[in-house]
Formats: structure tokens, sequence, C-alpha cells
């Protein structure tokens, strides 16, 4: 349940049910698709908690965040899965950004490192 | 015909240091070109970092240089996108995008031409996101893209008013290419290579026939550093 290429990675660790986010994305819009495909499916896996680690995703253009938001929406609107998003601190989108997912997820923790 | 939305001044394009990009109407395919919209973005701001005064003592300063760095990389690349997605492919005029660098803060202006059916809708979400409140119109877009299943939401424009607290404002003029009978001969003073000019003459009288109206809108962004 990876997705691998040159710019950027998302890996998903079973074990500890964590997605690790990796690189740069700027897609065009239905680029993102499959990865909103990985999402749900690893949402349907129905882990009691999901835990997002975006500290090495140095870049996401406002599509991304659009993907990240519908997915967080769902996940909500489902009320059975928590959701934890680890931060960094360094990265300015995060900074800016991540700060809006909690109006989608009002229990939505946010971890900074 | 002229008309302005939210904070837009043309006066303020006087300043000592910019750097325009101009991209010529293109053949190729918008997926194949899609990376250079994110190259174009972080050659604006690696260009705009060589303008400040580096000093490697000042550890607070230049992590503030760092963030206008990444911030200009961020909406640079947002209004490129833009830009490439809704231009009108039929129109001879160039996308370009300049950044203007002043003592207190920087501007990006990006223009690019319309379709005339576009217009009026375009003009409906820039009042919607200027008179709503921002809170709501980021759950409103999020709340829409998950129940149409679609991927654009709108929110570039949103998080660069909200998140990078920059002022935006658009103006869009309607140029009717019919009352500008020197346009191909700007064309000869510009082109360099004879095929490409031919290519622009050709495109320019297929536009002119087929829409004799152009809307080319210019989005500013003006942000305090």
């Amino acid at each position: 349940m990876d997705i691998i290429t040159e710019d950027y990675s998302i890996k998903y660790d079973t074990e500890t049910s964590t997605i690790h986010w990796q690189g740069i994305m700027r897609l065009n819009g239905k680029e993102y698709n499959p990865i909103a495909e990985l999402l749900n499916e690893i949402a349907a896996l129905e882990p009691s908690q999901i835990t997002l680690n975006l500290q090495k995703l140095e870049g996401l253009n406002s599509s991304g965040i659009t993907m990240l938001g519908k997915f967080i929406f769902k996940l909500a609107k489902k009320k059975t899965i928590g959701l934890l998003i680890q931060c960094s601190k360094k990265i300015t989108w995060q900074q800016k950004s991540v700060k809006n997912f909690q109006r989608l997820m009002p229990k939505l923790q946010i971890e900074w490192d | 015909m002229v008309k302005i939305f939210g904070e837009f001044n043309d006066k303020e394009l006087k300043s000592r240091e910019f750097i325009k990009l101009i991209f010529s109407p293109s053949s190729v395919p918008l997926q194949q070109r899609w990376r250079n919209n994110s190259l174009s973005a972080d050659f604006l701001a690696d260009y705009l970092m060589t303008l400040f005064h580096q000093d490697e003592n000042d550890p607070k300063r230049l992590e503030k240089q760092i963030e206008i760095k990444d911030t200009i990389s961020y909406i640079a690349n947002e209004l490129l996108e833009n830009a490439m997605k809704f231009n009108d492919d039929s129109s001879p005029y160039p996308i370009s995008i300049q950044l203007h660098l002043y003592d207190d803060r920087l501007s990006l202006c990006i223009s690019n031409s319309i379709p005339a059916a576009k217009v009026a809708q375009f003009q409906s979400f820039i009042n919607k996101l200027l008179s709503t409140e921002p809170q709501d119109f980021y759950i409103q877009q999020i709340e829409t893209a998950e129940k149409d299943g679609s991927i654009s939401s709108g929110l570039g424009l949103l998080t660069i008013i909200d998140d990078y607290g920059a002022k935006l404002g658009w103006k869009f003029e309607n140029l009717q290419l019919l009352n500008e009978p020197n346009y191909p001969l700007y064309y000869i003073k510009n082109q360099m290579k004879w095929l490409n000019f031919w290519f622009r003459v050709r495109k320019w009288f297929v536009a002119r026939s087929k829409n004799p109206n152009i809307t080319i809108v210019t989005t500013m962004v003006q942000l305090a550093i």
C-alpha cells in the first residue's frame, strides 16, 4: 500500500497505522486520485486511529490540501477512527495551513516536532 | 473596458527590483508542462533570496527570509497553476508573472486570458471569496468538493489570503483584437525565430476570426515583509 515516485512517497506502516509522507507534491488535480484511493483503502481497514506523519512533506499545493481536507472531513463524519497529524514547525506550508484541518474535525490531534 | 476587484493598484508595479517571466502560448498539453509551474515558482523564490541581505550570524533574520522564500514559492505556484488551468488557449496573448520587491512588502502579478464565457463565473467566485468569512468559506469549499467528488475547491486563493495574510486584487480587461492592427508588427519586432513567428501570426488570425473578444485577467498579490 505504498506510492513511491521521484518527487514524493507515501508509505503505510500497518503496525502503527501511520502514513508517512515525504517529498514535494504539487500535482495536477486528478493526479491526486490514486492517493485519495489509498487513503480510503486504509480507512476501510477500520483502525482505531490513523496517524498522518507529514514531517518530511516539504511542499504541498492547494489541490493536495483539498485532498487531505476531504479525507479528514470524511473521517470526522465517520466518527469511528481517530486522527493524529504529526507536523514540523520547520515547514512553512504546515505552519500556515495545518491549523485549518481542525475546523473540519474538532477532535483532530495535531502534534508538532 | 476595465473592471477591478479587491485590492488592485497598477501604480504599485514601480519598484527598483523586479523579475518578469513570460510564457508563450503553447501547443504542448498542459499535463506535460505542469512541472514548469513548480520550477518557475521555485526560481522566482530563489531569485528573490539573492536580493536580500544575508547575514549568517542573524539566525532570526535568516529564518524569516526562508519563510518569505517558501511563501513566494507556494503563492507563485498557485497563481501559475490557476493561470495555466484557466487560460484561454485560443488567445495569442502570453501568460506573464512578475515579482516586485519594495522595502516593506512585495507583490506578485500574473496575467492570463480567459474565455468570455468564464468571466461571470470567475467574478462571482471572487465576490464570494471577498465577502464570506474565511473559516466558513474553507469548510463550504471542502464540503462541496467532497460531495461532488471534485478535486478543485478554489482553496488556493483562500489560503493565500487567510493562511499567508496577503491582499488580493484583480483587473479584468476586455480587449478587442480587431482594434489592434499593429499586433502582428509587435511580433515581428519581438520574435527571433521565423517559424515561431508564422505560427503566432496564424494563431492570431484564427483567434481573431473565432473570438474577437479576449478578456485578460491580472491577479495581484501583495504581501508585507
